[in-house]
């Protein structure tokens, strides 16, 4: 069967779009495909700086022919019906028509046949609206025919497309279509420097062959694989091992064609300067590696480029040049860094005074006492130091009027340290100052000294708090402001250092601090730890665990000490698993079933103790027994914060439930006894509200 | 590169050498070679040969040197690369002409970067200038990892759709200088490519300037007076614009206008007037924004009015 071959060779691309945009190209051609009955075998893209390339194998010559039946007039209907029946048909007569018996009598039946058209021809309709509406995070207009309407938008200007059909042992078919002033043909180009002829292409194996020689590496997998491969064998032929950089690469490999690699140097003297920092230069300004010595495990003098092309003088320029731009940005970064240390991070503060946080919520500085405030208070409940987390607080926010964060925001916190350590801060304060962003996401670490807890406690809770009070709660895939990674910062702090904290006090204590009053000051504290309790369902549900329990216990209302909730969330899922915990929720959900029907038909309430005097059977009294000992039992457990105790309590109850259920029958004759038994049913419900809201759980 | 220059006139050794040969290659193509604006300006963007003869449907290429003035970019003269006052080289051409990459690389050719020997790429880099009202989309041009120009396709300028749209190239003439003439320090740049006595340096030309805008930038711009001229200035443009709008007799919509280059020169006024006070560190954060949005709306209002008159194509 017949393959496609597709180019579209355009102006520079940029980098960070070039995967996206393959992968757009082959789902909406291949969708295309087979919504025109073209079912195709296999399909693959490709993206250099230059070009996006298609190709898709076996697909069929042509569409499959179709066939319709359609239902006409019956025989002998009015002439009008039966000259349109023709028309929607497009038979001559009625003799070219069948004509079927059924129940109401006999009807024309117009057989149509629709010969599928030569794939080359939908290809030929299809490729140019795939074009049209490329979806392109970010598109452009240009040359003359830009200034007439509807001309092309294109990521950069589009300059040839190829496109060609066919089998491979035959010369393929051009793909006729235009867009824009431009025509398809089989032409494209090579490598802009080394190769930048014209190249006659005929189908996939050429093409990509054929690019080879003129100086391209079509597929950006190979590009990848040959530039971290040299660049792991240049640094190792020194003796350094590179430091690998993921996102880097991806990006290299999008600004060339013909991935060359160098190695470059720069004095030794800029070692002086973090290794973060000099990283965050060469990497960010200059998009080149950096080594490392092994020996040491701290950066060498030396970066690795890639260039796009290969010099006639061996690189010599080309490194000669990087080189210079190197030394200048690490001596701006040197001069930063240096400059940085000449004043203490306390005496930067008077800045923030003049820094808007944001407007409703007042300055940076105003910001920072608050967070002070917040960690004294809770500094104690996490075992730190308070005059400690007092100052880790006072200068953690220091480093970003910092000349190196100013240029490289990717190091705050980090610089925070070094210029805390320089300054001859505590450790515990140095180390705050970097940990107290942490966590960032679900995979960052979570920090453990217990001052940089209280910090980054504290930073967030006033953060989470802040925003609530003036109503920029995140809402669907808008969070500006990161609120729900703070959230879960927050559950991650407490839950991973097995922290006691009421959420609902310190939530009150940073309410308090604010200078806006919200009008539902109330209501704040419960809403916000319903946001966290949110957040913990969906922490839960991402580790596989069941988020639905959260809410059984949340249900029980006062719950606002996570890590106690976490470990009821634990105790309650395995006993949820065990045989006992299945039945138990299984009786329970049937007491609760009962009840609420026939809460509806009496329209009340059967609440308060059962009267022990009308029990008559010994199955009502043994469960009348055992709720008074698994209440007492499983509330003794909870006051002494042994979950599994109190689960071991529920479990008590099963029998006795079941039994009853079996024996039973609760919808007496005797009105008085019936309510007896609701009422006693009611009981089963409230023990288990010792532990949690069983009518919560999902079955 | 031209191989018949004398050494004093090549970009490789005279920072005046480089310009003319840029003039003289844009000149060759068939640009129009303007002087400077007569005018403060923070990049030759602002220059009218640009801002406002990218809209409109006539054909315009015009290329200059502009001197550029960025207050807040001044460091008294001492640092290796940043001044308050320095050059831009300016080409634009409208429609943007398809082969404008190798135009731009032959460019680079004629002042001696050699393609076989140096890494020459195109780094994405979309434009917005939020004073202007103006976005597009390009790249920063790297050579051997240095970023040597900016090219620009115009989508949009003083809020008005650039239908054709223009190619715009900029060229960072003392960056591009220190890389050929292989010196680190912008003031170290040989200025008119002699040597010995007849030397002059970029040092002898701008360093006392420099020294003196930075003062000037830093302490002692008088502010009161600046906060006046920004009122001043706006209030001139929004004047000059109403005057210059002829409206139809009969329906009384605005037809042709009149006096659009007037107008802008005063919104070139008030936006060199808000960088000073920028500099001056007498704009809060929040002020600042609602300054860029004042300028950015004279902008919008001189670039209505320019596609009302003669050359931005009103019939």
């Amino acid at each position: 069967m017949p393959d496609l071959l597709l180019e579209l060779f355009s102006e520079e691309i940029p980098a960070r779009m070039q995967a996206k945009a393959a992968d757009d190209l082959r789902r909406l051609a291949t969708d295309k495909l087979v919504a025109e009955g073209l079912v195709y075998e296999g399909a693959k893209a490709f993206a250099t700086p230059r070009r996006l390339a298609l190709t898709v194998h076996g697909i069929p010559a042509r569409q499959p022919d179709l066939k319709t039946e359609r239902r006409g007039p019956k025989v002998g209907a009015p002439d009008a019906a039966v000259q349109g029946f023709l028309k929607a048909t497009g038979l001559n007569s009625l003799d070219e028509a069948k004509i079927q018996r059924d129940p109401k009598g006999d009807f024309y039946i117009g057989l149509i046949e629709k010969p599928g058209r030569a794939a080359i021809d939908v290809l030929a309709e299809i490729l140019p609206v795939i074009i049209r509406t490329f979806p392109w995070p970010k598109s452009m207009r240009w040359g003359a025919r830009s200034g007439k309407p509807g001309s092309l938008s294109w990521v950069r200007p589009l300059h040839a497309i190829t496109a060609t059909f066919g089998l491979e042992t035959e010369e393929p078919d051009v793909v006729k279509f235009e867009v824009d002033g431009i025509e398809a043909g089989q032409t494209t180009y090579g490598h802009r420097f080394l190769a930048p002829s014209a190249i006659s292409v005929r189908r996939f194996e050429d093409y990509e062959a054929k690019l080879l020689d003129a100086k391209v590496v079509l597929d950006p997998e190979r590009r990848k694989d040959a530039i971290l491969t040299d660049a792991k064998q240049l640094a190792f032929a020194q003796g350094f091992d590179l430091v690998e950089d993921q996102n880097l690469l991806d990006e290299v490999s999008g600004l060339v064609e013909w991935p060359v690699v160098l190695m470059g140097s720069f004095e030794q003297e800029f070692l002086k300067t973090p290794d973060e920092v000099i990283r965050a230069t060469i990497r960010n300004n200059q998009k080149c590696f950096v080594v490392r010595d092994p020996k040491t495990g701290k950066l060498a003098n030396k970066f690795i480029l890639v260039a796009n092309i290969e010099a006639i003088d061996g690189g010599k320029t080309i490194i000669g040049g990087n080189e210079r731009v190197i030394r200048a940005r690490l001596s701006d970064a040197k001069f930063f860094y240096e400059a940085d240390l000449k004043t203490r991070l306390e005496d930067r503060l008077p800045k923030f005074e003049q820094i808007v946080f944001h407007e409703k919520l007042g300055t940076q500085a105003e910001r920072i006492k608050r967070i002070e405030r917040l960690a004294a208070e809770i500094a104690p409940l996490v075992g730190a130091d308070v005059a400690r987390a007092k100052r880790a607080t006072h200068l953690a926010k220091a480093d970003l009027l910092t000349e190196v964060v100013g240029e490289f925001p990717e190091v705050q916190g980090l610089m925070g340290k070094y210029y805390a350590l320089a300054q001859g801060e505590d450790a515990s304060v140095a180390a705050a100052c970097e940990e107290h962003y942490k966590p960032q996401g679900p995979a960052d670490r979570v920090p453990t000294d217990p001052v940089s807890v209280a910090v980054a406690l504290a930073d967030k809770i006033d953060t989470l708090v802040g925003f609530w009070a003036i109503d920029e709660k995140p809402t669907g895939s808008k969070d500006p402001y990161a609120l729900r990674r703070a959230a879960l910062g927050v559950i991650r702090l407490i839950a991973e250092n097995a922290l006691r904290l009421s959420l609902m006090k310190a939530a009150a204590s940073a309410l308090a601090g604010l200078s806006v009053k919200p009008a539902d000051a109330q209501k704040l504290p419960n809403d916000l730890l319903a946001f966290f309790a949110d957040r913990l369902k969906v922490q839960l549900r991402e580790q596989g665990a069941r988020h639905d329990l959260v809410d059984a216990v949340f249900a029980l209302g006062g719950q606002d000490d996570l890590l106690m909730i976490v470990r009821r969330v634990e105790a309650l899922g395995k006993f949820l698993e065990s045989d006992d915990g299945k039945n138990l929720l299984a009786g329970t959900k049937r007491a609760s079933n009962i009840l609420s029907i026939e809460e509806k038909k009496d329209k009340r309430a059967f609440d308060g103790a059962p009267d022990a005097a009308l029990y008559s059977l010994e199955e009502e009294k043994a469960l009348a027994k055992a709720i008074g000992e698994v209440k007492a039992e499983a509330s003794a457990a909870v006051a002494k914060e042994d979950f599994a105790a109190a689960m071991r309590a529920l479990a008590k109850l099963r029998s006795p439930v079941d039994a009853f259920f079996e024996k039973v029958r609760v919808n007496d004759d005797d009105a008085k006894v019936r309510e007896n038994r609701l009422k006693l049913l009611n009981e089963i419900r409230s023990a288990t509200r010792a532990v949690a809201d069983f009518s919560k759980i999902q079955d | 590169m031209d191989a018949s220059l004398p050494a004093h006139m090549r970009p490789d050794r005279s920072f005046q050498g480089l310009i003319l040969a840029l003039q003289r290659y844009w000149a060759d193509y068939g640009c129009v070679i303007l002087q400077p604006y007569d005018m403060e300006v923070g990049a030759g963007t602002f220059h009218p040969g640009t801002t406002l003869r990218a809209l409109g449907p006539r054909p315009w290429n015009a290329a200059y040197v502009q001197p550029s003035r960025r207050p807040k970019d001044g460091r008294y003269g001492e640092n290796p690369n940043r001044l308050q006052h320095y050059y831009q080289f300016q080409v634009i051409l409208k429609p943007s002409p398809p082969n404008l990459q190798e135009l731009y690389l032959k460019s680079l050719a004629a002042i001696g970067i050699d393609s076989a020997i140096h890494d020459i790429r195109f780094v994405e880099d979309d434009w917005e200038s939020p004073t202007l009202g103006a976005w597009g989309l390009g790249w920063e041009c790297w050579c051997d990892g240095m970023e040597v120009s900016q090219f620009t396709y115009f989508q949009q300028v003083a809020g008005v759709e650039c239908a054709p749209v223009a190619g715009e190239l900029t060229y960072g003439l003392e960056r591009l200088a220190c890389y050929l003439q292989g010196v680190d320090r912008i003031m170290d740049l040989n200025f008119n490519g002699r040597e010995g006595a007849e030397k002059v340096s970029y040092r002898d030309v701008f360093f006392q300037a420099e020294q003196e805008y930075s003062r000037h930038n830093f302490e002692h711009a008088d502010t009161a007076m600046l906060f006046e001229q920004f009122k001043m200035a706006e209030a001139a443009c929004k004047k000059y614009l109403d005057a210059g709008w002829q409206k139809n007799s009969e329906s009384g919509k605005r037809e042709v206008h009149l006096m659009a280059l007037p107008a802008y020169d005063q919104c070139i006024k008030a936006s060199h007037v808000f960088n000073l006070l920028d500099a001056r560190g007498v704009i809060s954060v929040t002020e600042r924004q609602s300054y860029i949005f004042r300028v950015r709306e004279l902008a919008k209002a001189c670039g209505e009015a320019w596609v009302h008159t003669e050359a931005g194509g009103a019939a």
